[in-house]
């Protein structure tokens, strides 16, 4: 196991530096004018800022291997992400500050989404072709047909209508009403997890009918086992792996999600904060994010390995 | 077409007819996927409305008329006004417009990229293989959406930006299904044959490998198309897609208009019904699609239920 994990962390250093190097690219893009564009919007701040000053801000000053040596040196090394072009917060700083936000609204979407797709995408299975069935399908496609972005307007708009509810916008705390954070953070993870929902439960039903056709689920029912049984016990279990892969491939769609959802329901979050920098041009902003948007991917990728052992004992780590 | 191999003269009156590959592909699509059929009409009318925008609209895009503001539904605006007074209705059907062309030319760019890494990749292998694959691994750390408006911050907004843009992200996104594909074709003999009778590589990967990896590329297009959409309308919404006044139906839920939407909720809700009506039909032809051409991807399927099993048990 521990040298599985060893072996699996070695395998990522390849794609990281192949992701820094992206990032590392998405800077150089930056064509000249924009700089000037952002030296003549500094202008009226007080703060004097120059082509050069905002050059070296951006890392441009040096010659481009050095840029990408000393940047990743920075990350690596000081765990120093670089700071804000606008204020002078580092962006580490700005990030620890909405990421609880983030976590807790794709936490929330990720066990909603669970709950929906599991239990539905079982039954659709073992009650194929029946009216139960066609209503789960139905929800699934929907899941994947309706955007997020049009969901969580009609969630804000139409209860406003009706009975004059809107998310707050001032953000509660849990510590200080826990009640009251989880009342705001139930209508955006909802949209954000039926979102995911679809393809869970598409991939669900799918395993599940596969599964039902082996021949060890006909022993057990030769063996007069419980339909729960057999289900749970037998089943269910067998048919996680895809599920679990796909749910895993949906990581970064549950990112790309927040980015929409926060700007939507005001939540300051990390897709906010994205939002903001990518409005105001704050480059270092948007190279961090990237950074741990792609950490966190990658860590997510590495769980999902992980928890194929405990699905399937079969598979062992080498 | 379908009866071209029925001459007079032939003696083989009785042979089975044989279809041309389409016609064989639209009677299956109609008998064996109804469902399917019914995404492929959608995705027809989709198309027609697209082409003949300019002839459908009762109104242009972007008709301002400030004393017709916010109004409801009527037979002068079917769908009602906006809050600048346009007719939802004539922006729909422009905004369908919009999405057929951004739509399909992102998603062609996008299959054009995909299969020259795709193809490339997988037919030569070695160290050229390996560094592609982890700059794709890289590159797919990053969730296709953040990817997409960091991308737009470059670039800026403007329909021809956000197709290569798409394209970009989809194009590089989709190679590894061609480059599975292109593996597996590779070790075909007849590929191996050709390569012996001394036929060039670009021969060998255009007359060989291309046409035999036809069926992922293919289902690959139907599935792209419909997230291209869908991440066309999701970037305009942010405001970062098409610019205003533009009739992208994802920009027509956002911006200024937002306020408005809560005295005329018809402004946000008809562009997401089509939306997803779209996407829908897109995605039930898609798979109805890739169940007839390739066979092999058919999903657990069929008739062999468990109530059935059960009443089996019990007899």
């Amino acid at each position: 196991m521990r040298a599985f994990l060893i072996k699996r962390i070695l395998a990522l250093i390849p794609t990281i530096i192949f992701a820094t190097l992206i990032v590392f690219i998405v800077i150089r893009l930056i064509p000249g004018d924009i700089i000037d564009q952002m030296v003549s919007q500094h202008d009226i701040g007080s703060e004097e800022v120059t082509r050069k000053s905002l050059e070296k801000a951006l890392g441009l000053d040096v010659p481009i291997y050095q840029q990408y040596l000393r940047w990743m040196g920075d990350i690596f090394l000081h765990g120093n992400l670089g700071k804000s072009l606008w204020k002078e917060t580092p962006v580490s700083e700005l990030v620890m500050e909405r990421l609880p936000v983030t976590f807790e609204l794709s936490a929330l979407a990720i066990i909603f989404s669970l709950i929906l797709a599991l239990p539905i995408g079982v039954y659709s299975a073992i009650r194929q072709d029946t009216t139960g069935d066609y209503v789960g399908r139905t929800v699934s496609i929907l899941g994947i047909a309706v955007p997020n972005f049009w969901l969580g307007t009609m969630v804000v708009i139409y209860p406003a209508i009706w009975w004059g509810w809107s998310p707050s916008v001032e953000l509660v705390s849990f510590t200080q009403d826990p009640w009251g954070n989880i009342k705001q953070y139930i209508a955006p993870s909802i949209v954000l997890g039926f979102s995911l929902s679809g393809v869970t439960m598409r991939m669900m039903r799918a395993m599940m009918l596969e599964v039902l056709r082996q021949d060890y689920i006909r022993t057990a029912w030769a063996k007069g086992l419980k339909e729960k049984v057999v289900i749970m016990r037998h089943a269910l279990k067998n048919a996680m792996i895809p599920v679990v892969t796909i749910f895993g491939l949906q990581i970064p769609i549950l990112i790309g999600g927040t980015v929409v959802v926060e700007q939507i329901f005001v939540l300051p979050g990390m897709g906010n904060l994205m939002f903001d920098a990518i409005q105001q041009r704050d480059y270092p902003i948007i190279t961090g994010l990237m950074m741990i948007i792609g950490l966190v991917v990658l860590v997510a990728n590495l769980l999902v390995d992980l928890s194929y052992g405990y699905l399937d004992p079969k598979i062992r780590y080498r | 077409m379908a009866n071209s191999s029925l001459s007079i003269d032939s003696d083989h009156t009785f042979a089975p007819v044989r279809r041309g590959f389409f016609a064989d592909f639209f009677i299956r699509l109609f008998k064996e996927k109804q469902l399917g059929a019914f995404g492929g009409v959608i995705c027809l009318i989709l198309l027609l409305t697209g082409i003949f925008a300019g002839v459908l609209a009762p109104y242009g895009y972007n008709d301002i008329n400030p004393i017709e503001s916010l109004k409801p539904p009527s037979a002068q605006y079917w769908l009602g006004t906006d809050n600048l007074g346009r007719d939802i209705l004539s922006r729909i059907i422009y905004g369908a417009r919009l999405s057929v062309i951004v739509g399909f030319a992102a998603t062609i760019l996008s299959i054009l990229i995909s299969t020259l890494i795709g193809i490339t990749t997988g037919y030569f292998g070695g160290k050229y293989d390996m560094i592609m694959q982890r700059f794709v691994d890289g590159w797919m750390v990053f969730p296709g959406l953040v990817i997409l408006i960091v991308a737009v911050s470059i670039v800026g907004p403007g329909m021809w930006q956000i197709i290569v843009v798409l394209a970009l992200q989809f194009g590089i996104a989709g190679s590894r299904i061609i480059r599975g594909s292109t593996i597996a074709a590779r070790e075909n003999m007849y590929v191996r044959a050709a390569d012996a009778l001394g036929a060039s590589t670009l021969r060998l990967l255009l007359r060989h490998i291309l046409p035999n990896i036809m069926a992922p590329i293919i289902i690959l297009f139907t599935t792209r198309i419909a997230a291209v959409i869908l991440a066309e309308a999701t970037l305009s919404f942010l405001g970062l897609g098409i610019p205003p006044p533009a009739p992208s139906w994802g920009g027509m839920l956002s911006g200024t208009g937002r306020q408005y939407m809560l005295i005329s909720p018809n402004m946000a809700l008809i562009p997401g019904i089509c939306l997803t009506v779209v996407v829908y039909g897109i995605n039930v032809f898609g798979d109805a699609m890739r169940d007839l051409l390739d066979p092999r991807l058919r999903g657990g399927g069929g008739s062999y239920s468990m109530r059935k099993r059960k009443k089996e048990k019990t007899k």
